[in-house]
């Protein structure tokens, strides 16, 4: 930014058009967010109304009462962090090693693995062969169709490789190879413990990707009591199972618990949408500049 | 075989660098084992289940063992009375996203970059980044939420400016522009993270000379920034148009109902259909492989299309 120049009118135009229109778009994505963490502990009748517009109004938490009482959601938590916590695991152990090789000039082959990994990004097997194929592994309801079939990420190798190769110096490895240090040595002693951004990075969006999936979850499990938080989530978020299904007969009094049910039953949803989103957007903004970095590492020099 | 020429000498002493370098690091392989055993069964695999897509293949039968039919289910696909409707859902949906998805990123990246570093400048990127980590099942439910005709958030604010609110989650006409922008709701913030970076390597001496030149700031936007962006925007747009057929189906598929079917059943919620609800795995396979094959072309077209015109290609 150059400074000390006086902006001339053209430009204070200019600028109030941009952090007009920069203020428009915060707000456009903010509003929905903070509607519904007020939504979550208004009273319903307000929601319902309109009358809660941005404030909460008839303060009451008996939306995450409800929320915290369903045992679904708990073992769905449970699974969830397991999946999460394994899957995130084996991610890492097979992206680094693979990536810091490729990273590597004097590795034969860098060519043909790179190639072969390469053409998963464009070409691959579809649906029904790659179910089959887990099926056909024995892997259908238990918690490896979850965490093994999407073991590693080619873009997020190209991305650790993209690390090693810039942010490691070349003359550092060098020099731990004429000490005589082995290869394995050489990765788990100075390689590893330099790159704690990136894997830091990795780890964080891996662990985001296992922690928001369903589809896997949905075609290769069957047994609700594996069920991760998300496959929870649809049921009460898109299936509306929260919701009364009463039907036929309707009297005054019916109509009523009925209208009373489906008040609770939004503002369960608002509860849900927070307790099962909250751990990503409460550790967001610590680890956003590991985001960014991981981003733009992969976009500039990729 | 010692007094032959120097050239094979040299091809030879070359191939044995290549085994003493391979004998070297014979670590390496173990460290790629994962990943390439990864790729080999997951990747390539099911590469080669797509034989099924020619053949009549019953699971009840030996793994392969099914009987041969040629192009059958392609053709039965082609000619059915859906396929008009699914191929044009598709496309319309993903050059309705694109149209409308691709330079939103790009206008707010350049915004972001004429607001001077800050507090403001940290509050927006980090509200609008934010939703890139809401799941896509919250996501969907947060749509209907919004949208629902009795008390959803969207719907008293339609009839609050004095509108009538059109249906939106049940009405074929909306369905696209719903999937559109919640996607754009979404990702747009995200979106601007590779174009920011972008933007910070350009020159600097290039704005100095053009202020001193006396451009206005929005001039230098349009002839320092813009052209600065064109790389990145040449990739991600080749990149775009090579999954132009495989809309993001996991949305699509939560939002699906029967009501507004005729306008959001894509190629790849029939193909979950046909194949894992209704166990057709050929004809499911088949239309999937169609799918990828169209991608494959597109994206091959494209790529080409943009080498010619400019310097920029993904190869």
């Amino acid at each position: 930014m150059v400074s000390g120049i006086k902006l001339s009118k053209r430009d204070r135009i200019f600028l109030i058009c941009i952090y007009t229109y920069v203020a428009i778009a915060l707000l456009l994505v903010a509003y929905p967010i903070l509607y519904i963490i007020s939504a979550s502990i208004s009273d319903p009748k307000m929601v319902a109304s309109g009358e809660m517009w941005l404030f909460p109004k008839g303060i009451t938490f008996k939306g995450y009462e409800i929320v915290f009482q369903n045992s679904k959601i708990w073992t769905g938590y449970g699974n969830t962090i397991l999946y999460t916590l394994i899957g995130t695991t084996i991610n890492l152990v097979v992206t680094m090693p693979a990536a810091y090789a490729l990273s590597r000039k004097d590795f034969v082959g860098r060519g043909f693995f790179m190639g072969m990994f390469m053409v998963t990004m464009f070409i691959g097997g579809g649906l029904v062969p790659t179910y089959m194929l887990v099926k056909g592994l024995g892997m259908v309801n238990t918690m490896w169709a979850l965490v093994i079939p999407g073991a590693a990420s080619i873009w997020n190798i190209i991305v650790s490789r993209t690390f090693f190769a810039n942010s490691i110096p070349a003359e550092l490895q060098d020099a731990a190879q004429i000490d005589g240090a082995t290869n394995i040595r050489l990765f788990l002693r100075i390689v590893l413990p330099l790159s704690m951004p990136i894997i830091a990075v990795m780890a964080l969006f891996y662990g985001v990707g296992h922690w928001n999936s369903y589809f896997g979850a949905m075609i290769y499990l069957n047994d609700d009591a594996k069920y991760p938080l998300q496959l929870v989530l649809r049921q009460i978020l898109v299936l509306q199972e929260m919701q009364s299904q009463v039907g036929g007969i309707i009297d005054a009094t019916a109509a009523a618990a009925q209208n009373n049910k489906a008040e609770i039953a939004s503002l369960v949803k608002y509860g849900v949408i927070i307790v099962s989103t909250l751990p990503i957007i409460a550790v967001y903004p610590f680890l956003q500049r590991y985001f960014v970095q991981g981003v733009m590492i992969g976009s500039v020099k990729g | 075989m010692r007094t032959v020429n120097s050239a094979p000498k040299e091809k030879r002493k070359g191939r044995n660098e290549t085994w003493k370098k391979i004998c070297q690091n014979w670590e390496l392989y173990i460290f790629i084992a994962p990943a390439f055993f990864y790729f080999l069964i997951f990747s390539y695999g099911p590469m080669y289940g797509i034989q099924i897509a020619f053949k009549n293949y019953i699971p009840s039968k030996v793994y392969f063992g099914s009987e041969w039919v040629g192009f059958d289910h392609f053709i039965r696909f082609f000619n059915s009375y859906y396929f008009w409707d699914l191929l044009w859902n598709t496309l319309s949906i993903s050059l309705y996203e694109l149209a409308i998805g691709f330079p939103i990123p790009i206008i707010l990246a350049l915004a972001f970059n004429e607001v001077k570093d800050g507090f403001f400048k940290r509050l927006v990127q980090t509200v609008t980044y934010a939703p890139h980590f809401i799941s896509v099942v919250v996501m969907a439910g947060m749509i209907i939420t919004f949208l629902s005709p009795s008390n959803g958030m969207i719907i008293h604010a339609i009839e609050g400016l004095g509108f009538s609110a059109p249906q939106f989650l049940t009405s074929p006409g909306w369905f696209k522009t719903m999937y559109v922008f919640s996607g754009v709701w979404q990702s747009a913030g995200w979106g601007t993270i590779i174009y920011l970076a972008a933007l910070s390597g350009v020159d600097p001496g290039l704005h100095e000379a053009a202020i001193i030149d006396g451009a206005t700031r929005f001039q230098r936007v349009r002839h320092i920034n813009i052209p600065a962006l064109i790389p990145t925007m040449t990739i991600l747009l080749i990149l775009n148009m090579g999954g132009l057929l495989s809309v993001g189906f996991e949305k699509i598929l939560l939002l699906q109902n029967s009501l507004n079917m005729s306008s959001s059943d894509v190629i790849s919620t029939f193909v979950y259909r046909s194949g894992l609800v209704d166990a057709q795995y050929s004809f499911s396979t088949a239309v999937g492989l169609f799918n990828s094959i169209v991608n494959c072309i597109l994206l091959i077209t494209v790529n080409q299309i943009v080498r010619r015109t400019s310097e920029n290609s993904l190869w």
